[in-house]
């Protein structure tokens, strides 16, 4: 179940003096998540790659993935498929053969 | 499409100071790296707010993983050290203890809304468990599978302190005719097409006594990225049960169908849970209990140690919850073994401690250890197979060099 109310700014900024990086007894609690500093790698169609898989995930869930002859075009196109079929990923028909052209030359 | 954890980073950024987990959003740029032994194993240590230095797998959503050189220093898992996993992106960042509750409907006589402090007020229990992801270890499977390319610390052993669901369920009046009971939390996915996270167990199991809310780790408040402010706990069963952010439990009378049961998270339906490696099982069934388990920790692989002198060997060894009978060890690449002692015992569902000194003369030694749980499970020799990469549990080799 996802929260009603993303936003639990009331109250807090009067709260806001020290600075502290856990406050015991402050409420409510918040918490910053570092830069993201994973990137894709350059490579062809990095825009559509980057327009298509950036909104749900990081690039290091693809950087980490196996490497080598057997992890590439029919790899990539089948976790494609999977973003696609199983996980609701917007990708327009069009962009799929660039995605995953990009993917297998470039991982 | 809706990206809503950069609205929420932007509005997090214009307070300061009460309240705030994490000061410095550069903390993270160290760039330290560590490889994991095996292809493509190349990870950054990164920095998270209430986290030591931890390998990090993924940013978006934060993927951690434990330095194994964590499971040395103690038999419980430090908090700051204990690994991190989410499925989906969209994950809270701000969260109000006295305005969150959980709530228990479906097929009860009374639906439920408790606050924090309801629950905090029920009689509590407590337990030492090991959570462990159910793709922990993947990295090393041969062949390679998709997914979270973890290594061996996407695991950890905590105290967990509270109220059982079976005392909440009891609460709300179970319904005749309940089947399961299903939890989600308050991570989300991304899009609105993305299957949320939610985790079903029986009905049975959800009133063992066992099963439980947790507001408190080792002693602390969960930390944020383990579920704050409440995760459940499913001594036993693998950390995909293990809900964090947990705020919706639901009572039914048929088995749930959702996505994270009924296709994602499922095993072979065999003896082993197994299969030839790069072929599909014909049946599955959801994953369930951990698989036997040990490890050697006093020495990483690689490592040198005096020829003939008495060398301490140490680890721990956990299964999914008959406790451990046996841990063995090999000094000789398999051919013999002989019982390690076994430390203090935390409970059937903790890390075990071993030890055992032996003497080795100079040369190289395939160090090797072997648990055997109260039910008769060994770990095997060789490795199991399965198209998802979960259930690790082979028997671990630790290479060193006496001289």
């Amino acid at each position: 179940m996802k929260r009603s109310s993303p936003f639990l700014l009331a109250g807090l900024v009067a709260l806001g003096v020290g600075s502290g990086l856990v406050a015991v007894n402050a409420k409510p609690v918040t918490y910053t998540l570092p830069d993201e500093s994973a990137a894709f790698k350059p490579g062809p169609n990095l825009e559509v790659v980057q327009n298509n898989c950036s909104s749900c995930h990081s690039s290091d869930y693809i950087k980490t993935q196996p490497e080598g002859p057997k992890f590439k075009k029919d790899f990539w196109q089948a976790e494609v498929t999977k973003m696609i079929n199983v996980y609701g990923a917007p990708i327009e028909a069009k962009d799929v053969d660039k995605i995953v052209e990009y993917l297998a030359a470039t991982y | 499409m809706l990206n809503r954890r950069t609205a929420l980073r932007g509005g997090a950024a214009l307070l300061a100071g009460g309240g705030m987990i994490g000061g410095s959003s550069l903390a993270s740029l160290a760039a330290e790296l560590v490889t994991l032994p095996f292809d493509n194993g190349e990870r950054p240590i990164v920095k998270y707010p209430q986290k030591r230095p931890m390998i990090g797998l993924t940013s978006r959503p934060p993927q951690l993983e434990t330095p194994f050189s964590v499971y040395n220093e103690n038999i419980i898992t430090p908090n700051d050290a204990f690994f991190v996993r989410y499925h989906l992106a969209d994950i809270p960042l701000e969260i109000d203890p006295d305005k969150f509750f959980v709530e228990i409907k479906g097929k009860v006589d009374k639906p439920l809304k408790l606050s924090l402090a309801d629950i905090k007020k029920m009689p509590s229990i407590e337990l030492v468990a090991v959570n462990q992801c159910s793709g922990n270890s993947r990295g090393f499977f041969n062949p390679r599978i998709a997914g979270g390319q973890l290594g061996n610390g996407a695991m950890g052993n905590a105290r967990w302190k509270g109220v059982p669901l079976k005392a909440v369920l009891e609460k709300a009046g179970v319904q005749a005719g309940a089947r399961q009971v299903t939890f989600a939390g308050m991570d989300g996915p991304v899009i609105d097409k993305t299957p949320d996270f939610a985790k079903a167990l029986d009905i049975d199991h959800a009133r063992d006594g066992e099963v439980m809310l947790a507001y408190a780790m080792n002693g602390q408040d969960l930390p944020m990225l383990n579920g704050y402010p409440l995760r459940l706990v499913v001594p036993g069963y693998y950390g995909t049960y293990w809900v964090k952010h947990l705020n919706e439990i639901t009572v039914l009378d048929s088995v749930f169908d959702g996505f994270w049961m009924k296709s994602a998270y499922r095993i072979p339906d065999n003896e082993c849970n197994c299969v030839e490696p790069g072929t599909a099982p014909k049946t599955t069934i959801p994953i369930n209990r951990l698989t036997v388990r040990s490890f050697i920790t006093s020495l990483v692989d690689g490592a040198k140690v005096k020829a003939g002198a008495e060398t301490r060997l140490r680890g721990i060894a956990f299964d999914g919850g008959k406790g451990i009978k046996m841990v063995e060890v090999s000094t000789d690449g398999g051919k013999t073994w002989r019982p390690a002692a076994l430390g203090r015992n935390l409970g059937k569902y903790s890390f075990r401690e071993w030890h055992l000194a032996v003497k080795l003369p100079a040369g190289e030694h395939q160090l090797k250890v072997r648990a055997t749980s109260n039910d008769g499970k060994a770990q095997p020799l060789e490795a199991l197979w399965n198209p998802a990469g979960y259930l690790r549990n082979v028997v671990e080799t630790t290479r060193v060099t006496a001289a």
